[in-house]
């Protein structure tokens, strides 16, 4: 560096050191402005991230309860079962190349499952199921069984040759814990196939779908029933972190030539949907507090440049270009934004802190969450990207912001302003 | 030496029938060293003047140099510039920067210029002990009388040494007995440092300390007697 340089930088130095020595001090010449500015700022980005949180909470809740409707993180089907969900439509079991990338530390679990319709009859009613095969060890974090079931008992393993259904199909097939039903579906080669079940279990999921859609027996019992000796109709797994999935995808689908690999976002694009319009509402959310922000903080700097005028007048006529009373007031805009990001995160961490492990919402009135596929038991999520993203967006744009009222100020004529009573 | 020289200059302001003539045909030439007042009735165009010579104002027509340097051809950048390094002011009221104490008034210009922190220490408590302000150095302005304030103003205007100190009524809010502590304060520090003064004023105590005194009459000179 030369020695021009290395004195530029001084210069620089000293200056900036001084601009900021008068910024800090120009706000708090009005400490109520500024004490109401901060509130206003920690207010705003509390909701940012408070709400966020919780809007977050809502709809990971939501999918989390989802993925556990039989729909895991990523599923593995024949090419043509999504359309037409039969047992022609099964496939092997896993390959070695498969299993081997079943493998991968990020995947928590996976399972394999028969699932075909079927029909079941009582005594006095018949109606259409689907019939689901598993392997009830395997199915950890993949199903709402087993902490659903009211009565009866879970699936003891994949030979367990008993069914489980829900209570509102219970109900309307008029039967009970221990009664015998049949359950009617076709082999592959079209045959009919049926036979008698034992009713060893019932579960309530409070989602009549669920409860009158789905009729549970073990894996190898169904592929018996179906004669399908070792094919499944799907492969199912859970992963570490639900929202990304790409690569275990890309993985999977090497290591699965002729499969169809998809995650839950393609299995459920309602789902899908759901957490892509999340992240938009986080966004478009961010933005409208922002711009409510925004016009206080530009308010705030406005009226303490005006009532400087006589001031940057003077700073002027002594010698202070332009560029430094725009920094000047960038600088104070810079300290009211920190300090009320300060307080605003830490408002939110306090008020997060207390429902952190919960925040029973029904005590609020709120009812009929269930039909949603929600819960009434609220889990914030805090994500660091939101936190930071809410950080960034109101110091950057609210620098921005910043620059009309330290133009405003940097473009004053000093004789104007010395003059202006 | 000429430190300030104004060739037929002219300050209107607003257009037609509107218009007011601020200043015409101003010719004159400031020797370095001087200590000159501008003096005149409300109007006459003293401040107008003073602010021209500053680079504060920009002239309709005409030429100001000061230390050799073409003041109606600056912009703005250039105009800073000009007053941070070679003109000291001293105005009427609100001199000073109420955030900042009586020594960081001082040192204000000295940071804009980039001096070190140990050189404007120095410089500032020197001054400040110059213009009997010693003692008084972690005051802000509100904690200090008028007639300190402007001594401040003053120390301020002079501790980096420009070559001309422009003083707008300076006087115009003190009590007499005040504003001759600040007249001689001037005057001494005229003959002590060489430091050229231009001071407007209506105050007749201003203008018996003056070596040269222009009195201003309708944006004309109308005398130009030195003392």
């Amino acid at each position: 560096m030369s020695a021009s340089h290395a004195e530029e930088n001084r210069s620089l130095g000293t200056v900036t050191a001084m601009l900021t020595i008068i910024a800090w001090r120009n706000i708090w010449r009005n400490h109520r402005r500024t004490l109401i500015m901060l509130g206003a700022i920690a207010v705003g980005v509390w909701a940012m991230i408070w709400l966020t949180a919780v809007m977050r909470g809502m709809v990971d809740q939501m999918i989390v309860d989802s993925i556990k409707n039989l729909i895991g993180h990523v599923q593995i089907h024949a090419p043509a079962y999504r359309d037409d969900p039969s047992i022609v439509n099964s496939m092997p079991a896993p390959t070695s190349a498969l299993t081997e990338a079943l493998q991968d530390p990020a995947i928590t679990t996976w399972t394999t499952r028969v699932r075909v319709p079927a029909v079941i009859s009582s005594e006095r009613e018949s109606m259409g199921v689907t019939l689901v095969g598993i392997s009830p060890e395997r199915e950890q974090g993949l199903l709402f069984l087993p902490e659903t079931i009211s009565l009866g008992r879970y699936l003891e393993s994949a030979q367990d040759d008993g069914v489980i259904i829900g209570a509102k199909l219970a109900e309307r097939l008029e039967i009970q814990l221990g009664w015998r039903i049949v359950l009617m579906s076709q082999d592959p080669e079209n045959e009919i196939v049926d036979r008698g079940f034992r009713v060893v279990g019932i579960f309530d999921t409070e989602m009549e779908a669920i409860e009158t859609g789905y009729v549970f027996t073990g894996l190898e019992t169904a592929q018996r029933l179906l004669n399908m000796q070792t094919q499944v109709s799907e492969l199912a797994l859970i992963t570490q972190d639900y929202r990304h999935l790409q690569a275990i995808v890309d993985r999977l689908r090497t290591a699965a030539p002729g499969l169809e690999v998809l995650p839950w976002q393609e299995l459920d694009k309602y789902l899908g949907t759901m957490l892509a319009v999340m992240d938009g509402f986080v966004l478009i959310w961010y933005l409208v507090v922002f711009i409510a922000m925004s016009f206080g903080l530009v308010n705030t700097l406005l009226m303490a440049v005006f009532e400087r005028t006589r001031e940057i007048g003077l700073i002027q006529a002594l010698g202070m270009k332009p560029s430094l009373i725009l920094l000047q007031v960038l600088i104070e805009s810079f300290f009211l934004l920190i300090l009320g990001l300060v307080l605003g995160n830490l408002l939110s961490w306090l008020s997060i802190i207390p429902i952190q492990d919960g925040w029973d919402i029904s005590a609020l009135g709120v009812e009929g969450l269930e039909y949603a596929g929600m819960s009434a038991i609220l889990y914030p999520v805090v994500l660091a990207n939101d936190v930071i993203l809410s950080n960034v967006v109101v110091i950057v744009l609210g620098l921005i912001a910043s620059l009309y009222p330290a133009w405003r100020a940097a473009r004053h004529v000093p004789v104007e302003a010395i003059t202006r009573i | 030496m000429s430190t300030v020289t104004c060739k037929n200059l002219y300050k209107t302001f607003g257009e037609g029938e509107l218009a007011v003539h601020a200043l015409s045909d101003i010719n004159l030439d400031i020797q370095a060293g001087a200590f000159l007042c501008l003096s005149g009735p409300s109007g006459s165009g003293k401040t107008t003047l003073l602010n021209m010579i500053g680079g504060l104002d920009t002239p309709s027509r005409g030429e100001i140099t000061v230390a050799d340097r073409r003041v109606d051809q600056m912009n703005k950048a250039q105009l800073a510039d000009m007053r941070l390094h070679h003109i000291g002011f001293v105005f009427q009221a609100y001199n000073l920067i109420p955030v900042l104490t009586a020594q960081e008034n001082v040192e204000f210009v000295m940071q804009l210029q980039g001096m070190p922190r140990q050189t404007r220490a120095e410089k500032s408590s020197a001054i400040l002990n110059e213009v009997g302000l010693s003692g008084l150095e972690s005051r802000r302005p509100a904690e200090l009388s008028g007639g300190q304030q402007q001594r401040v103003a003053v120390a301020r205007a002079l501790v980096s040494e420009p070559d001309l100190v422009l003083a707008d009524e300076p006087t115009a809010n003190l009590d007499s007995h005040s504003a001759e502590n600040l007249m001689q304060l001037l005057e001494n520090l005229n003959q002590r440092h060489g430091t050229t003064f231009i001071i407007s004023t209506h105050d007749k105590l201003v203008m018996s300390h003056a070596k040269r005194l222009i009195k201003l009459r309708d944006g004309k000179i109308e005398e130009d007697v030195t003392q």
